[in-house]
């Protein structure tokens, strides 16, 4: 399946959006969103992906 | 000095953390200073996960966590921002920004109103960024937020408080509402000029970080924000047009 992870498209294997976090190693203080909608972390495992979805995962950054 | 919902800072200094040199020098900053608000944003992780690196930083510097909304454009942007931030950081509070003009940054006041108002309504402790104007400051707090973060100049311009018979008037209005002048700080005088006016903290990152020594300049700024509000609170005397000696008259030996 392809979506599109933080504005990069990419190919993966993953079917669910905890499952991707998982397949691309990401993991710690993140949060995410499916096509510009926040998913909380809690309903991320029940969270199905299409082909085409656009996620963003973010992170603590420096900011002012 | 206001509470901020209702958490008492120990001193007035909010600090950004970014564009310092290093992260060393951040921490630095934040020690030398004894900042008691570090504000920080949220960006796209990337594979090395450098994002978490950074919080190993935050959560080792034991301050309050100001999260903000930075370069938002619009409500659901800044809404959705916030949601992600609260999960993140784990805090309720948010630095609402949303901006409306790219060489200005200036605040974009109606979608402001209008995401405060969302994210109040949802638990959300909002400290907007916005303009000096009393009518917008009024909606802000109709729409719930209990904090108020003005402008002195525009972000990064080192500028000082551009307008402070607006400042001053603010003060006045909202004697209860905890007030922070936000953005365009340059100089310790300008964030002591903050304090002197009244206001309960000076919000700055660029002056600090972009300045020559920062863990210096860091320490500046919090004597600054100190000495404006001691003498705030020591009520500092009137101007006058004219001189009044402070010598006494009285009592000086006759020799012309």
């Amino acid at each position: 399946m392809k979506i599109v992870l933080n504005g990069d498209p990419l190919e993966v294997a993953a079917t669910t959006l905890a499952g991707l976090l998982e397949e691309r190693g990401i993991s710690g203080r993140v949060a995410t969103a499916v096509n510009e909608e926040f998913v909380q972390a809690s309903l991320r495992r029940s969270r199905d992906l299409k082909d085409g979805d656009r996620v963003e995962v973010v992170a603590p950054m420096q900011g002012g | 000095m206001n509470r901020f919902y209702g958490i008492e800072l120990p001193n007035p200094l909010m600090l950004g953390t970014a564009q310092y040199p290093s992260p060393a020098i951040l921490q630095q900053a934040f020690r030398a200073s004894g900042a008691a608000v570090a504000t920080v944003s949220l960006r796209r992780e990337g594979a090395g996960g450098s994002g978490q690196a950074f919080w190993k930083i935050i959560q080792d510097l034991d301050v309050l966590i100001l999260p903000n909304t930075a370069s938002c454009l619009t409500v659901k942007e800044a809404v959705t921002t916030a949601h992600m931030a609260r999960e993140v950081f784990d805090t309720n509070w948010i630095k609402l920004e949303l901006i409306g003009h790219t060489d200005s940054l200036q605040p974009d006041v109606f979608q402001l109103v209008e995401a405060a108002r969302i994210l109040t309504t949802d638990g959300f402790e909002v400290f907007p960024y916005t303009t000096e104007d009393l009518v917008v400051a009024e909606r802000l707090l109709d729409a719930g937020c209990e904090v108020l973060m003005p402008w002195g100049a525009p972000i990064g311009s080192g500028r000082g408080l551009n307008n402070e018979y607006a400042l001053r008037a603010m003060r006045a209005e909202f004697p209860e509402v905890p007030l922070v002048v936000d953005a365009g700080i340059g100089l310790p005088s300008h964030a002591s000029h903050a304090m002197e006016l009244g206001y309960d903290a000076v919000l700055m990152n660029t002056a600090v970080a972009r300045s020559g020594d920062p863990v210096a300049m860091a320490q500046a700024m919090m004597r600054a924000v100190e000495a404006g509000n001691l003498a705030y609170v020591a009520d500092p005397i009137d101007t006058r047009d004219m001189a009044q000696a402070s010598t006494p008259v009285i009592g000086k030996a006759f020799l012309s």
